[in-house]
């Protein structure tokens, strides 16, 4: 067991980076000094770790830890240094820099090296001194972090001496809570907890929160005073925080919802159609998504992390395609029935997920997310996953776009004029029939790209478009029919308003008050937020 | 009243009518008097699956009451069927007694395991038989009331209704998978033992409930008759053909819809507290979307506008649906999207106007009355 820390320390700072960081300081260097820890009294290794300790050379810190747990030996033969764990009449050694298997020894070939606690002392703050003036700042940043949960009042010192030598400033910012979280701990007067307290408050955070209330009752009562100021502004600005939050994940849901329900205003929008068998197309879409990355699995891995804009041309070709079909082989049939299109294209939706689930299996499949989707950053207290952000990204760009073509281009024209007055559009040449077909095939495209995106975030299964379809429908309503904006500030409002009810009313009855709410909108504004002026409206 | 029943007895309906109270004395009657060895004996599991079927046609006779007389196409039916079951559900609940698991006489197994101390307010009452009849008619009726009073008076129509129905199901749906609403939460209430003291696994009893079922059955199909027939059934179609204009003649539209749609919700209950205790549960399932959406395919299916049409399209519907499930488990959907789309790719043909009241044409539909 005792092997296993000094492994464990040196696999976390393979993690912040330390081994590039090695390759500037060669640990071969330290090999000598090292050694020298095998020979003469206390005083004489107290000053051989203190001339490790000056190094600055992270890779000593294996070595040091197994010092200070009384793991290290050496070989009498050489003299040569080891961590040694012992196997019944046997030592294994383990090489105290590489840390690689250096075969095994006798009993008596070696010698534990001894220390006292006056010695073990002597290595923690070489230990901490060593990573906090490491040359990467990124053990720096792990060292001062670790005093920071550890709150070892015997830190001070050496966060001291790194402080007056560091350069960068976050670092800095870092080692100073970590001198604050140590001084509150510590028996030092109540001036310099004043300030710990202060450089606490700026911090702002829940760690720097639970610190001050787990200290708060130890404090004098000067301090006590500071410390409840301190909480109190913590708390304001993390509840701030909060909020923030709550924002970025209901524009998070929301721009989900707006990807799913957009493809569906345009088609309900234009023609008046219910189709119920958008949730499909959206289904339709992360199929695609995943036959693309199957076969870029097992034919091309390289373009795995492109495979989504692989995707992204085939599942909207795919989707709108299967559109066109629908619309040309039986909406059209069905014009000016919308309820027996709504049962119609029902009936479509259920054909659809049969077929999917006769061919792929009901079960859930596995779409991989590219490096460039996983992953989070932080913004301040918030944890901003990628995939999230580049959703949000995604679905203003899919909406910006189609803004464009309903306003810019020539298709885009004909079909506003069919969707304000269809028969006035037919006499004056537009052929809407074919105004229909497009407009519903490109509806059905863009669920198939919004399948694409939600590929990355949720289950791929048969069932994936049944889960969406509901909540589409209720976007569309809440922000009126016919209006691309009324979608937007729908699904937006609808998301926020979704993940502000969560944390009081919970998931459930949160999404509860969000459709009851609805009901309730729709009979003050029976056709949406952005409702359609003249006649368009009573056709 | 008896004669306000008889006006609806017409040749059409007689013949309707004689073949329900044929089937409603023939098929317990096989089950219970013709011993097991006779090629004519019903065996009890048929007797229960044909229940059911009533109940699904009556609730279907319900739907198609407010969709194919008065145009109002309601997604969200099966809410009132399940509000109605989780009535009947209660009382059987309740009846349960000391014969639970945990042998409670008054908390039902769920609460005690989520350790409820007593029973919550709405569960009062429901020990009495009379009661939960009582709120089989009033839950669903006044919800329907409720949602038809705002709704209807705001002139939402159309499509938006339609979802807004959804809507509605929906959040019933996600508020009762809520263990903390005190319905059994996920599970929903099952376990049942008996009813008005019979044993409801008992041949007899399931006899009785296939009765009550075809009972029901035909006295709201009578019901629905004789309103269709009226002058009020007249104004009912107006308003589905053309709602404006039956406004600007100085009906009061929203009025008349309200009723029938009223009207239309207690029956979906009725029929919903026949069926639980003939399928022994009762789950927030039941409140599923696409349940409702699969009812109004039944009625599409079996002919919109027609009663009869209604119930043949439910049970043939459902019969198949077995039929399916049993044969070829895969093609189940299939199954039901094709004819649902088929219906209704074939042009109308000479149609007087967008809703013309249609015969029954199941028998097109399943290919025995060629064009």
């Amino acid at each position: 067991m005792s092997l296993l820390k000094p492994l464990l320390i040196l696999f976390s700072l393979l993690l912040v980076g330390v081994l590039p960081a090695a390759a500037q300081s060669d640990p071969e260097a330290l090999r000598p000094l090292i050694n020298n820890l095998a020979d003469g009294n206390y005083d004489e290794t107290q000053r051989q770790i203190e001339e490790i300790a000056a190094t600055g050379n992270a890779a000593a810190a294996p070595a040091l830890e197994a010092l200070g747990e009384g793991d290290l030996y050496f070989r009498k033969s050489d003299g040569m240094v080891f961590i040694a764990v012992r196997e019944g009449k046997i030592y294994q050694l383990t090489d105290p820099l590489t840390l690689e298997a250096a075969g095994e020894a006798g009993r008596r070939d070696v010698k534990k090296i001894r220390v006292n606690n006056r010695l073990r002392r002597v290595i923690r703050s070489a230990l901490g001194s060593l990573t906090l003036m490491a040359p990467d700042p990124g053990v720096r940043m792990a060292a001062a972090e670790a005093i920071f949960t550890a709150r070892d009042p015997d830190g001070i010192e050496a966060l001291d001496i790194a402080l007056d030598a560091e350069t960068d400033d976050n670092v800095r910012r870092v080692m100073q809570q970590a001198r604050a979280a140590a001084v509150l701990n510590s028996d030092l007067g109540p001036e310099e907890k004043i300030t710990a307290v202060g450089t606490l408050s700026d911090m702002g955070n829940r760690q720097a929160l639970s610190l001050l209330l787990s200290v708060q009752s130890t404090l004098d009562p000067d301090v006590q005073a500071a410390a409840a100021d301190a909480i109190s502004k913590i708390e304001q600005s993390i509840a701030a925080w909060d909020a923030a939050q709550n924002i970025w994940f209901g524009i998070s849901l929301g721009s989900v919802l707006l990807l799913a329900a957009i493809g569906l205003a345009i088609t309900f929008g234009v023609m008046g159609v219910i189709n119920m068998a958008h949730g499909e197309m959206v289904m339709i879409g992360a199929y695609v998504t995943f036959v693309v990355q199957e076969i870029i699995r097992t034919s091309a891995p390289g373009l795995f992390e492109v495979s989504l804009f692989i995707a992204l041309p085939l599942a909207f070709l795919t989707s709108g395609l299967i559109g066109v079909a629908i619309e040309r082989g039986v909406i059209r049939w069905l014009y000016g029935r919308p309820l027996e299109t709504l049962l119609a294209t029902w009936g479509i939706s259920l054909i659809l997920q049969q077929a999917v689930r006769t061919i792929f299996g009901p079960t859930n499949q596995e779409v991989g997310n590219p490096d460039w989707m996983s992953g989070a950053f932080e913004l301040g207290q918030m944890t901003i996953t990628y995939n999230r952000m580049w959703i949000v990204v995604f679905a203003l760009l899919v909406f910006a776009g189609l803004m464009l073509v309903l306003k810019k281009t020539p298709f885009g024209l004909y079909t506003r004029a069919v969707t304000q007055n269809r028969r006035m559009a037919a006499s004056m040449g537009i052929r809407t029939p074919w105004i229909d077909a497009l407009t519903f095939g490109l509806g059905s495209g863009i669920a198939g790209i919004a399948g694409v995106a939600l590929s990355q975030i949720d289950n791929v299964s048969p069932n994936l478009g049944q889960s969406y379809i509901i909540d589409s429908f209720m976007v569309v309503v809440f922000g009126g029919v016919g209006n691309l904006w009324g979608t937007l500030v729908g699904a937006m409002t609808l998301g926020v308003v979704n993940k502000f009810l969560e944390p009081y009313a919970g998931a459930v009855l949160g999404k509860i008050f969000v459709l009851v709410f609805i009901i309730l909108f729709i009979q003050k504004r029976p056709r949406g937020l952005f409702a359609l002026k003249g006649r368009a409206v009573e056709a | 009243m008896s004669s306000f029943l008889f006006r609806a007895l017409d040749a059409r309906a007689g013949i309707f009518v004689a073949l329900m109270a044929l089937v409603i004395v023939l098929v317990p009657a096989g089950n219970l008097l013709v011993p097991e060895s006779s090629p004519f004996h019903v065996p009890t599991y048929a007797v229960t699956l044909m229940g059911k079927y009533l109940t699904y046609a009556l609730l279907a006779l319900a739907v198609d009451l407010v969709w194919g007389y008065c145009g109002i196409l309601s997604l969200g039916h099966a809410a009132f069927f399940a509000l109605g079951g989780y009535a009947m559900g209660m009382y059987l609940m309740r009846q349960i007694g000391t014969r639970g698991v945990y042998g409670d006489p008054i908390l039902p197994d769920f609460m005690v395991f989520l350790n409820w101390q007593e029973l919550p307010w709405y569960w009062y009452g429901f020990d009495m038989f009379w009661f939960a009849a009582l709120m089989v008619l009033l839950v669903p009726g006044l919800l329907a009331f409720i949602f038809g009073w705002f709704a209807f008076r705001s002139r939402v129509t159309g499509v938006y209704l339609s979802i807004i129905t959804q809507a509605l199901t929906y959040a019933l749906l996600l508020a009762f998978f809520r263990n903390d609403m005190g319905f059994g939460g996920n599970n929903g209430l099952t376990d049942f033992k008996d009813i008005l003291g019979f044993d409801i696994q008992a041949d007899t009893t399931r006899a009785g409930l296939f009765a009550a079922s075809g009972l029901a059955l035909v006295l709201c199909f009578l019901i629905c008759r004789s309103i269709t027939r009226s002058k009020l059934g007249k104004v009912l179609v107006a308003v589905r053909d053309a709602e404006s204009r039956t406004r600007f003649l100085g009906y009061r539209v929203e009025h008349y819809k309200l009723f029938v749609w009223t009207l239309s919700a207690m029956m979906a209950g009725i029929a919903g507290a026949l069926y639980v205790p003939q399928v022994g549960i009762i789950n927030p399932g039941e409140f599923a979307p696409a349940n409702s959406i699969e009812v109004v395919i039944w009625v599409a299916v079996g002919g919109r506008g027609t009663l009869v049409g209604a119930v043949l399209g439910a049970v043939l519907v459902n019969f198949a649906k077995t039929w399916f499930t049993a044969a070829l488990p895969e093609f189940w959907l299939f199954a039901l999207g094709g004819p649902v789309r088929l219906r209704h790719t074939l042009p109308a043909q000479g149609h007087s106007g967008p809703y013309r009241e249609r015969p029954i044409d199941v028998w097109q539909q399943i290919g025995l009355r060629p064009g």
